[in-house]
């Protein structure tokens, strides 16, 4: 292991903003840790940069415990969410202020900066003062200024928070593919899920100071741990229902009767476990049901029956269809996103075809068969 | 985020803060006990005579009230002038609003003294105005005196109304426009806008001005020292009671004076931080309004333009008189004989030069440990939690809450004696007992300059210096001092010129090797020569102005921070 978090701990007067943070990276792994703000990802970040230090636990690189290390004897580069460059130095002397600290001989100082600034796309930007760049530029300049001091490891804060959104996606891309070509490891923290998952190898969601689950994006988003998970890697319809046993396989009775029969693999619970502790209860316990909306199709009003069992193909996994209405209609470029109104139910979103229905019309919406369906504790955050 | 607590970063704490820590409590706190507990009888005999002194006469216990009404008084009169000024320049348009606009503030920069010696030429027995009302309704003797309570409130409104003055500038130019549109377009009049809007929202800056006045008078001297004569407040009180040798009434009355001082800052931040009242959003700064009718245009001109040169009118004769030859202008209204001589004098004569170079060379000694000190004690303040951190800062605003008499009369009494076990030099009568008394007033100063530059530093920029291997020193020299320059260099400039022209602490600690410029001015008007005491006047507002100038080249690059 190329990083390693052992059991971190940090409180900040009342609040725990750290509380018991495992974490381990590959060598040359781009790992994100995701989540929302007051998480405790950029305590994290600084505890391995070494500007804060854990009230418990280790920090191990490459074997070694590095945890009351100073930050300039790590030897880590970082980019700050802000860039951080110094504003009374300009590009050059920016990028070669790691080098200067370390003494490297002038000539050495002019190749490795120049080096670098072309690895960054910026050749010829040497002279130019620092505010004189675009927002996007000064990102450059201090990826440059981390990378020039040749780190065996590289911390990104938020880089790209401060870039509007069309110069944000483009970044994303670039930054990943010369992370990528340098072979570096990279630690990057965002609060963005589609940053996220741009970027990383693995994503790291945490919550409350601690990991709730490690994967790589497409685990992540097909096999969420628990609610929260399910929630903060992209949109989902939380239905309330009841689990009931149907032969060999499960079935969730929704509130207004509506019955899905769940095939076993679609347990996102079941990962964790929890799917058998549901299993246990022996009334039917109640559950949440996480739906995305393209695992939703709106159909025909009136088409298969309304509440009880059946529907396309005898018990197929489409199960039973809800009845309900458009409220609106959203254009999302290639489709649409439908808000249906559905008594008893609530308001569900539903991917679909552009022009399938119009506000007011009313509208079927069953399950696409083959999806996956999470169920996790219907007291679940 | 709180706790920037770092590996290997607590020993570093301390390296720094101790030091600073003990210099503060060994020249701040501890004069000022020495006092306290002198005031109890010196010499190792306990008792509290001094005190039953002092609140069994009737003069020390007027003297003490004197100082606390003047200070009152003196909130009233310079809010009356600074605040209008402030509006007329601030809200509307008129030719030559700019020039006169940045003039109106400069009393601030000139030394009182010199301040106070000005007015005695314009408005004292024999002044021009004097001489011109005089002469105007034929009287046969002056038509008033320049002495008492009513002149000290009128040199004490004359130079404090700029606190008011710049202090609602500023803040009706952070004034967000949309909240007073708002009230306007809610039906509000323009009276009840200014009611129950503006003012409020410029209450800090009021609160804000009004404190900084009233600490000022209760600190002022110059202008009690001159024009008192027999009114006297408790710093002429102090400064007599040492010279008549009544040392534990002095400690007392110093005791008095100080007390009084803190209790009020005491109370009056309390009752600011109850209403602390911010703009939310970002707003836009008010546009001035522009007058459309040429006559209103015109008589606005005249007030703003006319208000501000009579503001500046004791500067102006001050200059003029510089050039009056000795003994040339007795009894005319305008003296009509003019010289360069007087300022020919003060390069020639060593006597007129000696003070000029003395003064140059402490203010220089003290802003230079000034700078050396506030910039590792802001570091600190503002990057590290500590125990110990409240206490510095309070030790760093201390000397600006205590007036310099108090100061100067603690440094009288601990450096007089030479015992280095209790802390105490013998200082008093050597050359250093003055840079060490400017170092201390200015302290303040330089601090909260630093304090604020370095809050306005981004601390990820110290951060990412370590990331990339600089260690503390090296951080501090090529990323933060570059950065809080500007903010320091402004610092420096108003505590050397301060130093330049300081005067209430001077008197009460000079020798006659070292007198400074004001003490020599002193000397001069007290034995009549009004030209060279005015053209050392004038000398010192030159050197202010070149060490603006100079500093300026560094404020210039205040945009460094912006980036």
């Amino acid at each position: 292991m190329e990083l390693e978090l052992d059991g971190l701990r940090k409180r900040f007067g009342e609040t725990a903003a750290l509380d018991g943070l495992d974490l381990a990276l590959e060598r040359g792994e781009l790992l994100t840790l995701l989540g929302p703000s007051g998480c405790g990802k950029t305590t994290a970040l600084r505890i391995v940069a070494g500007f804060e230090s854990p009230d418990e636990g280790r920090v191990r690189f490459r074997g070694e415990d590095v945890t009351g290390r100073s930050p300039r004897r790590r030897g880590f580069g970082m980019v700050f969410q802000n860039y951080a460059l110094f504003p009374h130095l300009d590009v050059f002397e920016n990028v070669a202020f790691g080098l200067r600290c370390r003494k490297a001989p002038e000539d050495e100082v002019g190749e490795k900066v120049g080096r670098v600034l072309e690895l960054v796309d910026l050749p010829g930007f040497g002279g130019r003062r620092v505010q004189q760049l675009s927002g996007g530029q000064q990102q450059r300049v201090a990826l440059a200024r981390a990378l020039a001091i040749e780190p065996p490891l590289l911390l990104l804060d938020e880089p790209l928070s401060n870039l509007d959104a069309a110069l944000r996606e483009r970044t994303r891309v670039e930054l990943r593919r010369l992370i990528k070509e340098l072979g570096i490891t990279a630690l990057f923290v965002t609060h963005d899920q589609e940053e996220a998952f741009d970027l990383s190898d693995r994503v790291a969601v945490m919550r409350a100071g601690r990991v709730r689950q490690v994967g790589t994006p497409e685990a992540l988003y097909d096999r969420p741990a628990d609610a929260f998970v399910a929630g903060f890697v992209g949109r989902a319809n939380r239905i309330r229902a009841r689990l009931e046993r149907d032969g060999g396989g499960r079935v969730a009775v929704l509130e207004d009767g509506t019955r899905w029969p769940l095939p076993d693999r679609e347990w996102g619970a079941a990962d964790t476990g929890t799917g058998e502790e549901l299993d246990a209860r022996p009334a039917g316990p109640g559950v949440e049901l996480w739906v995305r909306p393209e695992d939703l199709a709106l159909g025909v009003a009136g088409a298969g029956p309304g509440r009880g069992e059946g529907g396309e193909g005898a018990g197929g996994p489409a199960g039973g269809r809800l009845q309900g209405c458009v409220g609106d209609r959203r254009f999302r470029g290639s489709g649409a996103l439908y808000r249906v109104e559905v008594p008893g139910i609530g308001v569900l979103e539903v991917a679909g075809g552009r022009e399938e229905a119009e506000a007011g019309d009313p509208v079927s919406v069953g399950l696409r068969p083959g999806r996956r369906v999470h169920a996790f504790p219907a007291d679940a955050p | 985020m709180s706790g920037r607590r770092r590996p290997e970063g607590r020993g570093l704490t301390w390296v720094l803060a101790a030091p600073v820590l003990l210099v503060l409590l060994w020249l701040v706190v501890y004069p000022n006990l020495v006092v306290l507990g002198e005031s109890f009888g010196a010499g190792g005999r306990f008792g509290l005579d001094a005190y039953r002194e002092f609140f069994g006469t009737g003069a020390e216990l007027r003297a003490l009230w004197a100082s606390v009404w003047i200070s009152g008084a003196s909130v009233v009169l310079s809010a009356l002038v600074g605040v209008p000024l402030a509006f007329l320049f601030a809200r509307w348009e008129f030719p030559g609003r700019k020039v006169f606009g940045a003039l109106a503030a400069l009393p601030v920069l000139l030394p009182p003294l010199v301040g106070v010696i000005a007015f005695l030429f314009l408005f004292g027995e024999s002044g021009f105005f004097t001489r011109a009302v005089q002469a105007v309704l034929g009287l046969a003797t002056p038509p008033w005196r320049l002495s008492g309570a009513p002149a000290i409130l009128l040199v004490h409104a004359y130079t404090m109304y700029v606190y008011f003055y710049l202090f609602v500038r500023a803040g009706l130019a952070r004034l967000d426009e949309g909240a007073l549109e708002a009230a306007r377009s809610l039906g509000a009049s323009r009276w009840t806008v200014l009611r129950r809007v503006t003012l409020p929202l410029l209450a800090p800056s009021l609160s804000a001005a009004a404190l900084l006045v009233f600490m000022t008078s209760m600190a002022s001297f110059s202008a009690p020292y001159v024009f008192g004569g027999g009114f006297r407040v408790l710093t002429t009180q102090i400064y007599a009671s040492k010279l008549s040798g009544a040392l534990p009434l002095a400690m007392v009355e110093t005791v008095m004076l100080a007390g009084v001082s803190l209790a009020f800052l005491w109370v009056l931040r309390r009752l600011e931080g109850d209403r602390e009242v911010t703009s939310v959003g970002k707003g836009f700064g008010a546009a001035r309004r522009r007058v459309g009718s040429p006559l209103l245009r015109a008589g606005l001109a005249v007030a703003g333009v006319g208000g501000v040169l009579f503001l500046l009118l004791p500067h102006l004769t001050l200059l003029l008189v510089s050039f009056v030859p000795q003994g040339s202008w007795t009894t005319q209204i305008f003296p009509h004989e003019f010289t360069m001589a007087n300022y020919g004098s003060l390069a020639s004569d060593p006597r007129l030069l000696e003070p000029i170079l003395n003064s140059l060379e402490m203010a220089s000694l003290a802003t230079a440990a000034n700078l050396l000190l506030c910039f590792i004690a802001a570091w600190l303040v503002v990057r590290r939690r500590f125990r110990g951190r409240g206490l510095l800062r309070v030790l760093l605003v201390l000397p600006w809450a205590l007036p310099g008499t108090v100061i100067a009369l603690g440094l009288a009494t601990t450096f007089s004696v030479d015992r280095p076990a209790m802390g105490r030099l013998l200082l008093v009568g050597t050359f250093w007992i003055l840079p060490l008394a400017y170092f201390i007033r200015n302290t303040p100063l330089v601090a909260q300059a630093a304090i604020a530059s370095f809050r306005q530093l981004d601390p990820a920029l110290e951060e990412a210096a370590h990331s990339l291997g600089a260690g503390w020193a090296t951080t501090m020299r090529r990323v933060a001092l570059p950065l809080v320059l500007p903010g320091l260099a402004a610092g420096g400039t108003l505590a050397f010129v301060t130093a330049l022209g300081e005067f209430v602490a001077s008197i009460l600690l000079y020798t006659h090797a070292t007198r400074p410029i004001s003490v020599e001015i002193l000397a001069q008007l007290r034995a009549f020569d009004f030209g060279k005491a005015t053209a050392m006047g004038v000398a010192l507002a030159a050197l202010v102005a070149v060490a603006f100038a100079l500093g300026g080249r560094w404020l210039g690059r205040g945009d460094l921070l912006a980036g």
